[in-house]
């Protein structure tokens, strides 16, 4: 009955959604979660910075439509743009297949692996069932790292699941952790950096198996966007091709 | 959703484990989003939520009969400190105690060092600790009211019996006023357990950390929250009528008499 129930609503909220011509857009709202250092982060003096904030801001520029940045906090981040609250997600989502199911994807337009970050003192070379046996792991909610780490580690370590990045962090400094697994860049800029303690990363970075670590970042829009999907990919194209992309690029991890 | 059926069959065991494991996987057969691991997280959830508000409530009530007394003495040295504690805790929200219990003590400089850090280490103490001092904050100024409300002939027939002020707090006035506090109490135990929803936000894997594990996962809200409100609406009946129960047996010297 209850099942029923819910089938006719969601039925219902279908029917309603696909009523609704995909349209032209000339102002696009886009989901972020803030702070994700330096994909997405706020400067001192709190204006959104990073580097997806610089080349959503110039591929919006490049599609001649006006953009404007909507906060969201990453466990609601795909219910968030499905119910409308902004028309694109660009806040390192990584394209995988379970995703896909949901959000139509852009072209990626970065790649980036994760990685193993713990204290020096914690003293293991590498991430697997024997050195994390009765370890504390933290990780942000309903990231792939989450799901990797749930599926491969729950039965013989704690796992921690975070809403941001910087409650991991903040936790991480504290003691409470014994090591994190998140975005390569994201700890690197915030663990490895840091001035009191001494991070180091596990074992070698890790962008396998496919089916957890996917095809790198994607800008997500609805199923039915396809339109507005195709300017990002030309305009993202053509970013490459001129250089801007390598100018936005360097500024947030230098020459490469 | 087939999923309900999880709670009962938990609580069954021992021979039939293989028989009802059986059913189980077969009632759970094609369903995506509540299978035995995601159930498995749940009643982690349950446990957790039960051990947690139970825990605060039961600590929360020894602090709160010493601090009401407290507050109640005409003595001012006496009342004001505990005045000011109840004023505190209950005029600052709950997730910001925790918050403050949680993230701020690890900036105590050499925390890590001290003996309390294997205790404030694990998110469960903290949280339990912020927990205990809300309730006990709420429930001492429930106590206070119900001292406050003892009948002045009761007070002064025992004085007439010569009792002392302890004597009179102990046989005539808390009994009462325990009797008296019975339903706002029970409304405290039943905000506690919807207060305690909160404990996700420190990483504890609470009914709510549960849902919103499923949620984030297969990006289902229906079914993630709505199976977690069902849970939270069976816990609060088993209290209601818990409490329904209690009233019953220790306020029947209130109602009127049929004969």
């Amino acid at each position: 009955m209850k099942k029923l129930l819910t089938m006719s609503v969601l039925g219902l909220a279908i029917a309603a959604a696909s009523s609704a011509q995909a349209r032209d857009y000339d102002h696009v709202r886009i989901g972020v979660d803030v702070p994700y250092e330096p994909m997405e982060y706020r400067t001192a003096d709190g204006e959104l910075t990073g580097f997806d904030i610089d080349l959503g801001n110039a591929l919006c520029d490049r599609i001649g439509v006006t953009c404007e940045w909507v906060e969201q906090e990453w466990d609601g981040i795909i219910p968030g743009l499905l119910s409308r609250n902004y028309d694109a997600i660009m806040s390192s989502m990584t394209i995988n297949d379970e995703r896909r199911q949901q959000v139509l994807f852009s072209d990626p337009y970065i790649t980036m692996p994760s990685a193993w970050f713990a204290p020096s003192t914690l003293d293991i070379t590498e991430a697997n069932e024997e050195t994390l046996a009765g370890k504390t792991i933290g990780v942000q909610r309903g990231t792939l790292q989450d799901n990797f780490v749930t599926d491969n580690f729950n039965s013989i370590a704690s796992i921690s699941r975070y809403s941001t990045a910087d409650d991991m962090v903040l936790d991480m400094q504290a003691q409470r952790l014994d090591i994190v697994f998140l975005d390569f860049p994201i700890g690197q800029s915030t663990l490895l950096n840091n001035e009191d303690t001494d991070y180091v990363v596990v074992g070698e970075q890790v962008s396998e198996p496919k089916e957890y670590f996917g095809d790198g970042f994607g800008i997500a829009f609805r199923q039915r966007d396809e339109a507005l999907a195709e300017r990002f990919n030309d305009a993202l194209a053509e970013l490459q091709d001129d250089g801007t992309y390598d100018e936005i690029f360097a500024r947030y991890f230098g020459e490469e | 959703m087939r999923g309900y059926k999880n709670v009962t069959t938990s609580a069954l065991g021992g021979s039939e484990m293989l028989d009802i494991s059986a059913w189980f996987n077969d009632l759970l057969a094609g369903n995506l989003i509540f299978t035995p691991t995601t159930l498995g997280y749940y009643w982690e959830g349950l446990v957790t939520t039960s051990q947690l508000v139970f825990l605060s409530l039961l600590a929360g009530l020894v602090l709160a009969v010493p601090l009401a007394i407290m507050r109640s003495s005409k003595r001012k040295w006496i009342s004001l400190p505990v005045y000011f504690y109840t004023y505190v805790f209950r005029g600052t929200p709950l997730l910001i105690q925790l918050y403050i219990i949680y993230y701020g003590v690890v900036f105590i400089d050499g925390i890590q060092q001290t003996f309390l850090w294997p205790i404030l280490r694990e998110a469960f103490y903290p949280a339990l600790i912020a927990f205990t001092l809300n309730t006990a904050a709420y429930t001492t100024e429930i106590f206070r009211g119900a001292i406050k409300a003892t009948a002045k002939g009761e007070i002064e027939a025992a004085r007439a019996y010569g009792m002392s002020q302890s004597l009179m707090m102990r046989r005539i006035i808390l009994p009462s006023a325990f009797r008296r506090a019975l339903p706002a109490y029970g409304n405290e135990v039943i905000f506690m357990l919807h207060a305690s929803a909160i404990a996700s936000v420190v990483t504890l894997m609470d009914l709510t950390g549960a849902a919103r594990f499923v949620y984030a996962r297969f990006y289902a809200p229906f079914e993630a929250f709505l199976f977690v409100a069902a849970i939270y609406l069976c816990l609060t009946f088993a209290i209601l009528y818990f409490f329904r129960f209690l009233e019953k047996k220790l306020l029947a010297h209130l109602r009127p008499q049929n004969t």
